[in-house]
């Protein structure tokens, strides 16, 4: 087995790992480190497949899957960035919520949209705590 | 890099590969979000050298700089800010037991695809080195990456713009024209403070050199520009600087010179040269110097606006969901 | 085997062992300070042999100045998180010896090296 082979059959398991993790991971966090896997799997398999590419055509690394992936892993990171700013705002308005539900009468107060919305859609502090992830 | 032949103890893949599933396996099942993050962190590193095995610098390179680094930061302050969020109730055996062997099978499928590759293995090769003289470029995967596939770089610069924009959307309502402030997790320690006033001299060096360097060598605007982020990102974190507010017309600028430079560039050369994207011959390495040069600047900016998060009004930390440790890092 | 070559092996193999000897202490250490403390006397030294053992084979200059500023990055990016590190090893202490879970801080560093085996 050379280490195209290796490579490639490693990137299978990594998206067969990631691919369990991304569905069954402990917490949203969790889930997106599982999904970046799967990509980092999905581009190892790239790899082999630009290292076979080139060691037949006389060079260490096919150049044009190598341009693709560096494309791809910044975009990669991108939507993980947008990925994280979503669960972090999740959280705070949960937690907005839970605490306006908290305090009576002030779910309705007009300054804080995003909370008033929430609450809403949400019935109570254990409520919100639990069903947002 | 074609006269870079790399040396060969093919017994040295085996525990590498080993080492990133049995890594991948333990983020996956481990109890802790943080120790997972860290470990992820380390994980990018070791991608990076499975990278080299494979012959491909530019790609380690960037592995090495967003996949470990800016990443590892990006996913550390997460986890810093959500705490240890609880566990959330799994299903049943069944349901798991199914699930699983569905991975393993997307597994075994792919491995077989992987193992059953045609051979002799097609590749563009040869095409690359015959029109690289062209760009007078001596890094084929710059070459591909400016000139032969100019199209999904332009693209993939303007995606890298919508994401800044986009995240910025994130913000309250409220909160809009303030600063970001995901890397504000209390006062930084020492050490950091530190770090954050000798590293960014040495890291705007190494950035600029690997955008310089690019052209022949491995480096580009991608692995430059994610070096750079990382250093505005330290300053940021140690409370040297702040990051700049999202209403501001400069750092608006920076983010959309790259593409719009790209952009104009190629537009032009639909008329001076023969199709979109095309360089006019004489001016095909000042013209490729310039597009980079912003693309550096760009991507720079906006991946350091990336790590930074949304505008946030300042005040107390957001939740920490459960009463567990959660610190980030804190003195 | 020319004498530039003997030197790279040894100087190489002597750094070899000081990361052997780190990733011992990593394995055998009961707590979390003191495999960070290894560590990163392994990490410094080792790394340190590792490049004075290659400078024969780098192009001169900009090769060997590239890998002697190198070794100054890493020492310094190195001694700074390991200090960042313990600073939060010691915070996560202060809040367990209140909160109970004792031993809980001690499972952020394997996972600092990228090293799974620690934790086994």
């Amino acid at each position: 087995m050379n280490e195209a082979q290796l490579y490639g059959v490693c990137g299978a398991g990594l998206v067969g790992i990631g691919l369990y993790g991304a569905i069954l991971g402990r917490s949203t966090l969790r889930r997106l480190l599982a999904f970046n896997l799967v990509g980092s799997g999905v581009f190892l398999i790239f790899g082999a497949i630009a290292r076979r590419g080139g060691l037949a055509g006389g060079a260490q690394s096919d150049p044009v899957p190598q341009a693709l992936v560096i494309t791809g892993l910044v975009v990669a990171f991108a939507a993980t960035a947008l990925a994280v700013a979503l669960l972090i705002r999740l959280a705070t308005v949960a937690h907005e919520a839970a605490s306006a539900a908290a305090t009576p009468g002030s779910t309705d107060d007009p300054s804080t949209p995003a909370t008033a919305s929430q609450g809403r859609g949400e019935r109570g502090p254990g409520h919100v705590g639990a069903g947002h992830s | 890099m074609p006269d870079v032949s790399l040396p060969d103890p093919h017994w040295a893949d085996l525990p590498l590969g080993f080492a990133l599933l049995v890594l991948a396996l333990w983020l996956t099942w481990t109890q802790r979000d943080r120790a997972a993050v860290i470990g992820f962190t380390g994980y990018g590193l070791l991608v990076a050298i499975a990278w080299v095995r494979l012959g491909s610098m530019d790609v380690a390179l960037t592995e090495a700089a967003l996949g470990g680094g800016l990443m590892g930061l990006l996913l550390l302050t997460a986890a810093a800010r959500l705490g240890e969020e609880t566990d959330q109730p799994a299903p049943g055996l069944p349901a798991r037991l199914s699930i699983a062997l569905l991975c393993l099978g997307v597994t075994l499928v792919l491995a077989a695809v992987v193992l059953g590759l045609p051979s002799p293995a097609p590749n563009l090769v040869a095409p690359v080195a015959s029109h690289q003289a062209v760009t007078e470029l001596g890094n084929p995967v710059a070459a591909v990456l400016i000139a032969f596939r100019a199209v999904d770089t332009m693209l993939e610069s303007v995606v890298l713009a919508l994401a800044v924009i986009v995240l910025w959307s994130f913000g309250a309502d409220r909160a809009w024209g303030a600063r970001p402030r995901a890397l504000h997790l209390g006062p930084p320690s020492p050490a950091l403070v530190f770090l954050g006033r000798l590293l960014p001299p040495a890291g705007l060096i190494v950035g600029v050199h690997l955008f310089w360097t690019g052209a022949d060598h491995p480096g580009g605007p991608f692995q430059g520009g994610a070096v750079l982020a990382a250093m505005a990102a330290l300053l940021w974190l140690a409370r040297l600087g702040e990051p700049p507010r999202v209403s501001d017309g400069l750092t608006r600028l920076g983010i959309v010179v790259g593409p719009l430079l790209f952009l104009l560039i190629g537009l032009a050369g639909a008329v001076i040269a023969d199709a979109f994207l095309d360089y006019p011959e004489a001016l095909t390495k000042p013209l490729i110097l310039l597009i980079e040069a912003a693309k550096t600047l760009s991507v720079a900016v906006a991946l350091a606006l990336l790590v930074a998060g949304p505008p946030e009004l300042p005040g107390p930390m957001p939740p920490r969901q459960s009463g567990r440790a959660a610190k980030g890092v804190t003195p | 085997m020319s004498l530039a070559d003997a030197f790279t092996a040894v100087f190489v193999s002597l750094g070899a062992f000081f990361f052997f000897a780190g990733w011992v202490g990593l394995v055998r250490f009961p707590d979390a300070l003191s495999r960070l403390h290894a560590l990163s006397k392994a990490d410094n030294l080792g790394l340190g042999l590792v490049v004075i053992g290659l400078l024969p084979q780098a192009s001169w200059p900009f090769g060997t100045l590239k890998l002697i500023a190198l070794w100054l990055v890493a020492v310094l990016v190195g001694g700074a998180s390991a200090q960042l590190l313990a600073g939060a090893i010691h915070a996560q202490a202060a809040e367990t010896s209140t909160g109970g879970e004792p031993g809980r801080g001690t499972e952020a560093a394997p996972g600092a090296n990228g090293n799974d085996k620690a934790t086994s």
